[in-house]
């Protein structure tokens, strides 16, 4: 059994009109069954509008299903009583750095999770130097966030959520608004809390590039999982995701081309260095 | 422009200022401004002149930092001066046509002048010297009583953590959004004010719906981080009154005391 489980999750967007009578349906999730395993690192992958930003936000109760179930450590999340323990032992980082940050100065801000859980003080100040040193920031720790670089302030946002102690840890694209250098520092960050911290991760993204860190990668589209499996698994049906309007990495995308063209490449290579081996064995 | 504005800004410094509790800064500031409109002699000014200037250096902002805060503010200062200047009945001094201007106006006018001036300097040195977060804990503090009154102090006081906190970002975005626009051909500096006013129209449409969206955002943000309002949560730097917190407010008491004895002595 899983820490995240979901058995026929459906989540529907119901728009009414001012009279309250229903004017659309939209179902974002459509009967979707996952299992992850604490201390996985898995990658929810799907372009815009592919539902998997909706199925984060069922796992930390932001949103419950409208139809089936998803359990958190055996805690349905449509039970009320159970929120605040499925919200503090699943963190949630979001998509735009400037507005999950609450406070004016870094190391207040990642105090302001066990503030809320009523940590004593002197516990506070532990867990925000254990967090803030875990993703790297300690150096940093009396800033204003507003002067801080993108990347620098999703690494906030994840000590913000460290610090609350979490066995798992949903961000919802945190590098969609970054540059290069800040979404490989934030990706690596979030790995190094897989390794060490031994946190189960879920990253939401639409980079490929990224997935490469998983050892698991979902594929969404129209709100269904199409997709599951290893990376490389998945990036060896370069053809199936072209068909789900994902971009495969360069690499991955020049090897097929090179097996479809004739030569005898394996499939599914994830880095340069697996390519260049492959064409060395020629 | 709007970055000259060096009002309700903090400074970064290391002084005994800084490091003293907000509440005492609070209070402090109150009791400076309220007996500032109690004084009654030249006496009186000078004591608080002198004060004042105490306070500037002990807190070590530069006077020239502070002086740059006026600037924004000098117009309003300015009208005010005016104002005192050119309608103050009494003993004409001198007059050009049907400007009058009187003894006592002048009088007034430098009072008047005087009062704001330190009335301004007094709040931005609080406000120098202590962060927004602080400061929204010192009030909170001292609001506590009215907890009982079911006034919703703790969720006043994160209201305005959070409003300091998303000011330079609004600005930023402000300053975005108007480039955005004057690249589309927007025209916000010619025109009369009704002109002006209406140009700006397509600076704050963009500019709710995006502060609206980060509302959402943040609310969501706080939530995920199992925020629900102020009870049974605990501070990460509780306030504590320390020996130099007591000795402060012995001198803001020994400077009150000051000015009601200059008022009826002197």
């Amino acid at each position: 059994m899983g820490i995240i489980r979901s058995e026929n999750l459906t989540f529907e967007y119901i728009r009414r009109d001012e009279e309250g009578n229903v004017e659309s349906i939209n179902r974002a999730i459509d009967h979707v069954n996952i299992d992850v395993q604490k201390g996985d690192f898995v990658a929810i992958l799907g372009h815009n509008g592919s539902g998997k930003s909706t199925l984060a936000k069922h796992i930390n109760s932001i949103l419950v299903p409208t139809e089936g179930t998803m359990w958190f450590k055996d805690m349905n999340t449509s039970d009320e009583d159970k929120l605040w323990d499925i919200r503090q032992s699943a963190g949630m980082v979001f998509q735009n750095p400037d507005n999950q940050i609450i406070a004016t100065v870094v190391e207040e801000d990642v105090g302001f999770g066990p503030e809320n859980l009523g940590v004593p003080t002197e516990d506070i100040w532990r867990r925000v130097e254990e967090s803030l040193n875990a993703v790297g920031m300690m150096e940093y720790r009396t800033h204003s966030p507003n002067k801080l670089s993108g990347g620098q302030k999703q690494r906030v946002a994840i000590a913000g959520i460290m610090a609350m102690k979490p066995e798992c840890i949903v961000l919802d694209e945190p590098t969609a608004m970054l540059d290069p250098n800040g979404r490989k520092e934030v990706i690596r960050t979030v790995k190094e809390l897989n390794e060490k911290e031994k946190v189960t991760v879920i990253l939401i993204t639409h980079y490929m590039e990224e997935v490469i860190s998983a050892n698991k990668v979902f594929v969404m589209d129209e709100g269904k999982v199409v997709m599951e499996g290893t990376p490389k698994e998945i990036f060896s049906k370069v053809d199936m995701l072209k068909k789900y309007r994902l971009d495969v990495p360069q690499v991955t995308e020049l090897a097929f081309e090179l097996k479809r063209s004739g030569l005898s490449i394996p499939e599914g290579i994830l880095s340069i260095k697996e390519l260049v081996d492959a064409i060395c064995k020629l | 422009m709007i970055r000259d504005i060096t009002i309700g800004q903090y400074y970064p410094s290391n002084s005994i200022l800084h490091k003293l509790d907000p509440r005492v800064k609070l209070v402090g500031t109150i009791l400076y401004i309220v007996f500032l409109f109690f004084i009654q002699n030249y006496y009186g000014y000078i004591f608080a002149a002198v004060f004042l200037g105490l306070i500037i250096t002990l807190s070590k902002v530069p006077v020239k930092f502070i002086l740059r805060g006026l600037k924004a503010v000098l117009f309003l200062l300015l009208f005010m001066v005016a104002f005192n200047l050119f309608f103050t009945p009494g003993n004409e001094a001198f007059s050009f046509g049907f400007i009058r201007v009187t003894w006592e106006g002048i009088e007034s006018a430098i009072l008047m002048g005087l009062r704001l001036i330190f009335l301004l300097l007094g709040s931005s040195i609080m406000t120098f010297t202590t962060t927004p977060n602080q400061l929204t804990d010192g009030l909170e503090k001292l609001m506590g009583p009215l907890k009982k009154i079911k006034v919703p102090v703790h969720e006043i006081s994160m209201m305005m953590s959070i409003a300091l906190r998303f000011i330079p970002i609004l600005m930023e975005e402000t300053d975005k959004i108007m480039k955005a626009q004057m690249a589309r051909g927007a025209d916000f500096e010619s025109g009369g004010l009704i002109k002006r006013a209406k140009s700006l129209i397509p600076l704050l449409v963009p500019l709710f719906v995006s502060a609206f969206r980060r509302a959402n955002d943040l609310a969501m943000a706080m939530e995920a981080r199992c925020y629900r309002g102020g009870e049974g949560r605990t501070k990460m730097k509780p306030l504590k009154y320390a020996g130099k917190d007591m000795l402060a407010y012995l001198i803001l008491i020994m400077y009150v005391a000051g000015i009601i004895a200059i008022n009826k002595y002197l």
